[in-house]
């Protein structure tokens, strides 16, 4: 069985950020979109420690640069969640099509 | 243990600021109005403590770097922080939430000032994730209103998104340079195809925040939807730390890289002053009129940010001075004739000058600031962004952004129109401001007269710099 090596987690992960892009761009519901952040930070990660572990592996900085993403993803969800709950209660939907009062 | 004090003073500052406030806010009791001026004080003395044992080092291992510089332009922040606590008391005075309030301010402060002295890509990232996941929260602030919930939505969405992107972009630039230190990436550069894409997506990142023209279509929903004290930050404070970080990683991080960014400025700056104009000229809604307004200044802020030197760096840094006075002016005063009549369309402005003739004048100075008509420092801050520009020898660069500054001419005295010589029916009635607004705004306008006359100012930042 062949080793998977840089080559192949690089590409998963450019797959993972053009999912999350894709995703974040066609999909109305704003509970979706977030998940679509969530995969392009996921995409970040995997890049992070493939680079850490077959290029630069004499020092740690992907391995942290990663644990803080996890943590920053976590902040950024609570407070998203939190605005999308808001904006619920005042439009009683949360597709992106409804909240529309600001145009142009 | 010194050095850290003194180094580290103004974030330990603003830190033990937020500290106190939590107490307050946990223990009850003060009313609102001998608690914002509290805070005002506070401020002040955060503002005025900026000026002292401003030195040069760095700490943790170079992940925090200082200078006088630096700290001049956090002077510069605090500066816009303490001018909006005392240009929205009136607003302020009424929320229930004015802990709260200054919480989340404080703390994307306190995100902006690491994020200027920051000198690692990590610890920039955090930085900027501290300077607006709390500004999303505070574009919230209106809780009952429809439009600031959506405002705050369509703010943390593409924010995050961009994040991602920089995130996207700084995990290639450590594939392909294994380091994430600003000392050490120059020298590993070497414009490989990965590099350049890595670039690209940082660039990107930095659009987003900027409001540079492809990525700019959140800032106008957001300006008009949040309260008018949030507006105000963002467009002031917020935009001006950015540049602030944005040229510093373009003239010490990708310097060998300055071919490649030369181009892509030259376009951006271009796309962005034509585009913020064309949308300024038929907003109606005095909020949305200076965030195209506001955008359209960051495609100055580019044609100085171009040049590649420490003229362009002295420029935008005296120019964005200007600007925390010439906006804050033009903002204070819609907050005032928003929170007493609930009025903000332009249409609403007629006959001002009639009612309200000091409000009418600071506005007046304030446009002329911000359309850089010569007595106002709007003048000065817009030559030297165009000398500095020009330094490469491009003049029909130059001559397309000075075209610019004509159209913008256009629709700022459009605004001046209607408030002085346009007859109306029904104008405000006549206000009656605080003396805390009144001071700020003039403040405001001391500063947009006499930072352009005092010549030492300028002098002063290029020495610095």
């Amino acid at each position: 069985m062949m080793e998977p090596g840089l080559y192949h987690i690089l590409f998963i992960s450019a797959a993972l950020f053009f999912i999350g892009v894709y995703g974040f761009l066609t999909r109305r519901n704003l509970i979706t979109m977030l998940m679509s952040i969530e995969l392009i930070l996921n995409s970040v990660n995997l890049n992070f420690i493939a680079f850490n572990k077959y290029l630069w592996p004499h020092k740690m900085d992907g391995l942290f640069f990663t644990l803080f993403i996890i943590a920053i993803a976590a902040a950024e969800a609570a407070v998203a969640i939190a605005i999308i709950i808001n904006l619920y209660r005042s439009h009683q939907s949360i597709d992106v099509e409804n909240a529309e009062d600001l145009k142009y | 243990m010194n050095e850290f004090l003194t180094l580290m003073k103004s974030e330990l500052v603003v830190t033990a600021i937020i500290f106190l406030l939590l107490f307050i806010k946990i223990g009850r009791g003060i009313k609102n109005e001998s608690l914002l001026s509290l805070i005002q004080v506070l401020l002040l003395v955060n503002l005025i403590s900026g000026f002292f044992f401003n030195k040069e080092g760095s700490l943790f291992g170079d992940m925090f770097h200082t200078s006088t510089l630096i700290a001049f332009q956090k002077n510069i922040l605090s500066l816009g922080v303490f001018l909006i606590s005392l240009l929205c008391a009136d607003w302020l005075k009424r929320s229930q939430h004015l802990p709260e309030f200054f919480l989340l301010m404080l703390s994307a402060l306190l995100g902006m000032f690491f994020m200027i002295s920051s000198g690692n890509l990590l610890i920039f990232y955090l930085s900027l994730e501290l300077a607006t996941i709390p500004v999303a929260a505070m574009a919230n602030f209106d809780l009952e209103k429809k439009r600031s919930s959506e405002g705050a939505m369509k703010m943390i969405l593409s924010s995050a998104f961009s994040s991602g992107i920089l995130l996207f972009g700084i995990s290639l630039l450590y594939g392909a340079t294994g380091t994430i230190s600003f000392a050490e990436i120059p020298q590993q550069l070497d414009s490989s195809p990965l590099q350049i894409l890595a670039f690209v997506l940082l660039f990107t990142a930095f659009a987003f925040k900027l409001s540079i023209v492809p990525f700019h279509l959140w800032t106008a929903d957001v300006y008009e939807g949040s309260p008018i004290a949030v507006t105000a930050f963002l467009s002031v404070i917020s935009k001006g730390s950015v540049a602030f970080i944005f040229i510093s990683t373009l003239y010490k991080v990708f310097q060998p890289m300055h071919d490649v960014w030369y181009t892509l400025l030259v376009v951006l700056a271009i796309a962005t002053m034509v585009i913020g104009n064309l949308f300024a000229l038929r907003q109606q809604n005095i909020k949305r009129f200076l965030a195209f307004s506001s955008i359209a200044q960051v495609g100055f802020i580019l044609v100085g940010i171009s040049s590649g030197d420490t003229m362009g760096l002295t420029a935008v840094v005296y120019f964005i001075l200007i600007y925390v006075f010439s906006n804050l002016a033009a903002f204070g005063v819609a907050s005032v004739i928003s929170e007493h009549s609930g009025k903000e369309t332009i249409d609403d402005y007629k006959g001002l000058y009639k009612t309200n003739p000091f409000l009418s004048w600071i506005l007046a100075l304030a446009l002329f600031s911000l359309a850089g008509i010569p007595p106002t420092a709007g003048f000065f801050g817009k030559l030297f962004l165009l000398t500095a520009g020009g330094s490469k020898g491009s003049y029909w660069f130059i001559t397309v952004a000075a075209l610019n500054m004509v159209i913008s001419l256009y629709y700022y005295l459009r605004v001046v129109r209607a408030v002085f010589m346009d007859k109306n029916e029904n104008p405000v009635e006549s206000i009656k401001t605080g003396t805390s607004v009144k001071l700020a705004l003039i403040i405001c306008g001391a500063g947009i007269v006499l930072t352009g006359l005092l010549s030492w100012i300028f002098d002063y930042i290029q020495s610095l710099s």
